[in-house]
């Protein structure tokens, strides 16, 4: 077997981890890191890095970022109607209770939301900030008193929130809303105020 | 993703209908690479301002540019150098390299000599939950220069392959090899021995620290 030194180590140990490399050479390669401390510590740490920023949680894209896009993409090309938040279809799709306001039967009551989509996109703006706990059902401004933050939340947008399938906490969207569409919202869910 | 060279036929059908009157399909189309559109202007520009509205010109331009776009090529690696393009030209308008970064005037032929050999034992991906070791991790990226911070950005965090790499940027295999492993090693310099500390502060990397 060819003895490799430490230069020729280094100068491989991208292939080597990439598995670009010539059996002979990989052979020789290992033969010489087994004995070797400073490229042991060269080859595991360059392993080790390659791992971490290889993660998708490091490198995420800017909060709304595909919102951002698809708005942009919509008002540049011909043909294509603007993008509405379709949150309060989820909230029909989910039975709620909310401190002392009860969603009552909302699955059977599944109201058209577009007609008024306007007037409640212009309250809530899609990309607010907003916090959700990881085991809940509700997305919240921070501060809210209902956020439950003992299991860890998450912050991201109301738009992010809602394609999860979170929905919005009436208590702390209120004034996000408005009063005009928090009182269609009530009314339309049925929202009975205890 | 990898190894399967040429068009997807759902994608080649997308084409067809955006060409054929139906561009609301578009989106549709690029929303697969949206994030790689992202990472690529990013790893240009190191700015998330800058980055996302390069994204979003890269976007709207491979629209504009659907019928020059060639089905012999991949068309998320067609997308990804009209981005990169996109950061380069923004860039070099910007003059936004007011901080030299490192290794940008090394000479690529040279061997890189490791400085540092601190022995960086795994440490769990967990830890990439703190925001201290994303910082520091996303810091250190940063500091590389911009030759070597494409190549490992594409190659690394976007994992496309070699030759995708070459493709997007331009440039030869050999180069991007040489790129590669010269921006892992420093990255290494950088990190093994505030890793192998614990240290994972965000102290900058300042021109004391830099180990070159
Ligand atoms: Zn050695
Ligand atoms: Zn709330």
């Amino acid at each position: 077997m060819v003895a490799v030194n430490c230069e020729q180590v280094w100068q491989e140990i991208s292939n080597y981890i990439d598995g670009e490399i010539d059996p002979n050479l990989r052979a020789a390669l290992e033969d010489h890191v087994g004995g070797c401390q400073r490229c042991t510590a060269v080859l595991q740490g360059t392993r080790n890095l390659v791992r971490l920023y290889s993660d998708e949680r490091l490198f995420q894209v800017p909060l709304g970022y595909s919102w951002r896009l698809q708005r942009r993409i919509s008002a540049t090309l011909p043909g294509r109607r603007g993008n509405s938040l379709g949150w309060l279809v989820a909230v029909a799709a989910t039975a709620l209770i909310v401190g002392g306001i009860t969603l009552a039967n909302s699955r059977a009551a599944a109201p058209k939301v577009r007609s008024v989509h306007a007037q409640i996109g212009r309250g809530v703006p899609a990309t607010l900030a907003v916090i959700v706990n990881n085991h809940g059902k509700l997305f919240h401004v921070a501060g809210c008193p209902f956020l439950n933050e003992k299991d860890g939340t998450r912050t991201l947008t109301a738009e992010e929130a809602e394609h999860e399938g979170y929905v919005p906490c009436v208590r702390c969207m209120a004034k996000y809303l408005g009063q005009v569409a928090m009182n269609w919202t009530k009314k339309a869910w049925g929202i009975v105020s205890a | 993703m990898k190894g399967s060279p040429g068009l997807d036929t759902q994608e080649q059908a997308l084409i067809q209908q955006i060409q054929n009157g139906e561009p609301d399909k578009f989106y549709e189309l690029v929303k697969p690479y949206e994030r790689r559109v992202y990472t690529a202007a990013f790893a240009v520009l190191r700015n998330a301002a800058d980055a996302e509205e390069v994204a979003q010109e890269a976007i709207l331009k491979a629209f504009a540019n659907l019928r020059q776009f060639r089905a012999e090529a991949r068309f998320s690696t067609w997308l990804i150098q009209i981005a990169v393009n996109e950061a380069r030209m923004r860039r070099r308008k910007d003059h936004a390299e007011i901080m030299e970064p490192i290794g940008e005037h090394q000479d690529e032929e040279g061997t890189y000599t490791p400085r540092d050999f601190a022995d960086w034992r795994e440490i769990p991906s967990e830890a990439l939950q703190r925001a201290e070791v994303r910082e520091l991790l996303l810091e250190a990226l940063a500091s590389l220069g911009t030759k070597y911070r494409e190549v490992f950005v594409l190659r690394d965090i976007q994992h496309l392959s070699i030759e995708e790499v070459a493709d997007s940027l331009g440039i030869s295999r050999a180069s991007v090899k040489t790129r590669l492993l010269r921006a892992r090693l420093m990255l290494r310099d950088l990190l093994a021995p505030r890793i192998a500390e614990g240290r994972f502060s965000r102290e900058p990397f300042e021109k004391g620290n830099k180990p070159w």
